[in-house]
């Protein structure tokens, strides 16, 4: 019905006040494809994510997701949000929760799933991002990197059809970064459809099927990241690129 | 040693009016925390009338004595059969409630904006983010500047003592005009009061303990 195309953008517009964060936004997302969303700060990328998962709402245009066509008016974007994993920058674990109930927290109650199956999941996906030794502790005592493993397996417990990263690994410390990238690479291969606003190009390289590079809220160019990093089309893109590699 | 034959003497009273005290201290800041409760969420309701309401309601308290509005609780109430007790109790609801809604409303807007995303993301409502995730977090905060305002309300009960209320302070000066020796009571009510003060500073203390097992 969909053909197999999960996230559909069309010409969408979101404006601050007087900034036109974004101007003519276009973008199909396949099933099980990764998207790398590249850009300067302040080119649109986190807003575009945000627009996607109704964290922030369009002012014109279209977003579907999985074929659907989604509006505040027609649809309840809670439940949506719910099929749509977010990462953040800053994790934004709950602190006050231990990282076993950080985990379990939307399933119970959102999903309103019995507490011993969510725990039971929960504790699968701890083990799959390779906690399971933190289940009790709180997320003050974890690192950067396991924080955001963390905010990947809470995420991830909602069972979403996508995942969307913020620049997941911009707060970590150079050491720490691998631990995360190597998780989302196991979920990219996995299947999961994976929409990263990063910096990180190694990454991009190894495991986005295409990028996309962003400049003052346009789509400026769009490739495999293999030629879009190394042979650009767009002169600005070759620009950020010098300016950042 | 006179002094403290005059403690031992009087002490029965003096710990009757400590428990009315203590009482119109407890019952008057369990409501004053519902009040606050309500006017800090209409404060960042974000819906302009909701937060005028508020402030008028912040502005009425701060603006006014609170010897007046215990007068006004007091007059304006009785007229409907309302116990003493009753009207000191919700007049100092009332005006602490406008401190408790500051108290709270900063707490919550102290919390990561982030949380609230986190909450949404995860498909949780505006509603149930704010139950499970902020409030929890803003109380925490919150504790410390809601231990003081206890505290003053505590200390403020003594007002009660203008309408008659047998209360603290109201045994003191009672005792001190019958015996023509207001220095030595009101010495000795101190000393209730400092007991009183201290027991609800260690019973905050623990709370504060025991929720910030997370740190």
């Amino acid at each position: 019905m969909n053909n197999g195309i999960m996230i559909n953008v069309e010409k969408l517009n979101k404006t601050f006040g007087d900034l036109h964060v974004l101007k003519d936004i276009d973008m199909t997302v396949k099933q099980s494809e990764v998207v790398c969303l590249i850009g300067a700060s302040g080119s649109g990328k986190s807003t575009l994510l945000r627009c996607i998962n109704f964290l922030e709402l369009k002012d014109s245009g279209l977003v579907m997701i999985g074929g659907e066509k989604i509006e505040k008016e027609t649809h309840d974007l809670n439940e949506v949000r719910a099929k749509v994993g977010m990462v953040f920058q800053h994790f934004n674990l709950f602190p006050h929760k231990t990282v076993l109930e950080n985990v379990m927290e939307a399933p119970i109650y959102v999903k309103k799933c019995p507490k011993e199956e969510a725990k039971m999941e929960a504790r699968a996906l701890l083990k799959k991002v390779g906690l399971s030794d933190k289940e009790d502790v709180y997320p003050s005592k974890l690192s950067g990197g396991q924080k955001q493993r963390v905010a990947i397996a809470r995420a991830l417990a909602m069972k979403p059809e996508i995942m969307l990263f913020d620049e997941p690994t911009s707060a970590l410390d150079p050491e720490l970064v691998g631990e995360v990238l190597a998780t989302m690479k196991e979920l990219a291969e996995e299947g999961m459809t994976m929409v990263v606003v990063t910096h990180e190009m190694g990454f991009a390289r190894e495991v986005a099927d295409w990028a996309v590079y962003m400049h003052e809220g346009r789509i400026v160019e769009v490739g495999h990241p293999e030629q879009l990093f190394s042979n650009p089309k767009e002169e600005r893109t070759k620009n950020f690129l010098d300016s950042v590699l | 040693m006179d002094l403290l034959t005059k403690f031992i003497d009087t002490y029965p009273v003096f710990l009757k009016g400590m428990l009315l005290t203590f009482e119109i201290t407890i019952v008057s800041i369990f409501i004053a925390i519902f009040i606050g409760l309500f006017f800090a969420f209409l404060k960042i309701s974000n819906i302009k009338i909701l937060e005028w309401i508020a402030d008028l309601y912040i502005f009425l308290v701060r603006g006014t004595p609170l010897v007046v509005q215990i007068f006004i609780f007091y007059f304006g109430l009785t007229a409907f059969n309302i116990s003493d007790f009753l009207a000191v109790v919700l007049g100092l609801a009332f005006h602490n409630g406008a401190y408790i809604a500051e108290i709270f409303r900063g707490a919550i807007q102290s919390i990561d904006h982030g949380q609230m995303e986190a909450g949404r993301s995860l498909g949780m409502t505006i509603g149930l983010t704010m139950r499970r995730i902020i409030l929890p977090q803003a109380s925490r905060r919150a504790l410390p500047p809601l231990g003081n305002q206890f505290i003053i309300a505590l200390k403020d009960s003594s007002l009660a003592s203008f309408i008659g209320m047998y209360e603290l302070f109201n045994v003191a000066t009672t005792h001190g005009s019958l015996k023509y020796d207001y220095m030595s009571y009101l010495l000795i009510v101190a000393v209730y009061y400092l007991i009183l003060v201290l027991f609800f500073s260690i019973i905050v203390r623990m709370i504060e303990k025991k929720m910030s097992s997370s740190d």
